[in-house]
């Protein structure tokens, strides 16, 4: 089992009633790398990172994770293995940035020592000043909150990530500097992990494989300088489209 | 008769009286908060029940509430005169702002921050308790104001079932045109309500505060 990547789908096909929101999507993101699915809206990519954590099952075809069927899974110890980020953060409002941040390493039964000094280590990963532990996400600008959002998702060490949209509500310097930030951890984390963004400059600049997505099926997929000279008609429309 | 001779006048009654009207409110109250915000919650993990619940809630509340108290007298286990009929008519009043702000108190938690709790891996037990009921709590607390306020009022009827309570000296008043007696028992029902607003008021500062 130890070949198996830690996320791998095979013809999955997701619909309610009549809308068929993903149609036989085949790919896998393999260890320490970070696949970005990119498309339209409505193109299936949120879809695509729900039914991996199976928020969403699909309607045909397997979603496995480390080798295993999602639904064979329990769905908490399949989430808790996989890190999610969403562009509204959805951080706790009623609690500081310190118990948003330790939430699941205490579920988890860490100890306060270790969640102290895992919290530490991530504030530093994500470039946060150590003062704003103590403050709520009201008080936080959108920039920290997105940091933190990075940080819970990775306090228990999965080693797996799904992104969505993650940098999107953020101005364009504070989501560059984000975007450096994160391309500086990348390497050092050694996660798997699937990206999902509009913004084809973050794609490249962050995916080591892009795959494009249209109305649900998965079109093109491949390394990213592939992606930047490919003649396919999808890939060249859609770059043409955001230039 | 001035106001303080007759409060002297009739101060064990007062009293006694009192007790009663705060003792039928809190008894339904209590009852109504320990069937209401389970069941408002229950109606956001079942969302095809909301109609059915909140459309009775909805439907009770319209009936009169002198034709409630009446209704419930010929019942068996719940009805029969006295404070029974008038704890079950309040309880069917209470329920409805307590469900509803139980449930629209979770609904109304940002869809994001409930994604999130679920892609992180909690349970929905925890997702209630740690994220939902907390972030509900200022909207539920002020259902259970609304009720307890609107209860302290509606239980003066109670007093025309037989169930005591402050309502007896307004009835005693109106039938006797004694305003005195009727400002007796309007007077400490309407400072009771505001009494209890006030403190439900204070509650829900402290436990918002954290």
């Amino acid at each position: 089992m130890s070949s198996d990547p830690p996320i791998r789908l095979r013809g999955v096909t997701y619909q309610i009633g009549n809308a068929v929101l993903v149609r036989d999507l085949s790919f896998e993101v393999r260890p320490s790398e970070t696949v970005v699915l990119v498309g339209r809206s409505g193109a299936g990519k949120t879809t695509a990172l729900r039914l991996i954590n199976h928020t969403l099952m699909p309607t045909s075809g397997d979603v496995t994770v480390e080798g295993r069927r999602t639904s064979d899974w329990d769905p908490i110890q399949l989430r808790r293995r996989i890190g999610y980020v969403i562009q509204d953060v959805g951080l706790f409002p009623h609690f500081t940035v310190a118990r948003n941040i330790s939430l699941i390493p205490s579920l988890e039964g860490w100890d306060a020592d270790r969640i102290g000094a895992r919290t530490m280590e991530l504030l530093g990963k994500v470039g946060l000043p150590t003062d704003v532990l103590a403050r709520y996400p009201g008080q936080l600008s959108g920039g920290q909150r997105q940091r933190v959002g990075v940080a819970r998702a990775l306090a228990a060490d999965p080693p797996m990530l799904l992104m969505d949209e993650p940098f999107g509500a953020l101005d364009p310097i504070t989501r560059a500097e984000i975007q450096r930030e994160f391309l500086a951890i990348q390497a050092d984390l050694g996660k798997a992990i699937l990206f999902v963004t509009h913004d084809l400059r973050e794609a490249l600049l962050l995916g080591h494989r892009i795959g494009l997505m249209d109305h649900g099926r998965l079109v093109w997929m491949g390394g990213r300088d592939e992606f930047r000279s490919s003649a396919d008609p999808n890939v060249s429309a859609f770059r043409e489209s955001l230039e | 008769m001035n106001a303080t001779e007759l409060i002297q006048q009739y101060q064990p009654q007062l009293i006694a009286r009192t007790w009663e009207h705060l003792w039928l409110v809190g008894i339904a109250i209590t009852i109504a908060a320990a069937a209401g915000i389970p069941a408002g919650i229950l109606l956001t993990r079942r969302p095809r029940t909301e109609r059915w619940v909140l459309g009775f809630a909805n439907t009770v509340q319209t009936i009169p509430s002198l034709a409630l108290f009446g209704f419930l007298i010929p019942l068996p286990l719940i009805g029969g005169i006295g404070p029974r009929s008038a704890i079950g008519a309040l309880v069917l009043y209470a329920l409805l702002p307590i469900v509803r702000n139980t449930y629209t108190g979770i609904k109304q938690v940002d869809p994001a921050v409930r994604e999130a709790a679920l892609a992180m891996g909690m349970t929905d037990a925890q997702i209630l308790r740690m994220v939902e009921l907390p972030l509900a709590a200022p909207t539920i607390m002020a259902g259970l104001r609304v009720a307890t306020v609107t209860g302290v009022g509606v239980a003066t009827i109670a007093a025309l079932i037989g169930a005591g309570g402050l309502g007896d000296f307004i009835y005693r008043g109106l039938q006797t045109v004694n305003s005195g007696l009727i400002l007796l028992g309007a007077v400490p029902a309407a400072l009771m309500a505001l009494g209890a607003d006030f403190g439900l008021g204070q509650l829900e500062k402290r436990l918002t505060r954290t």
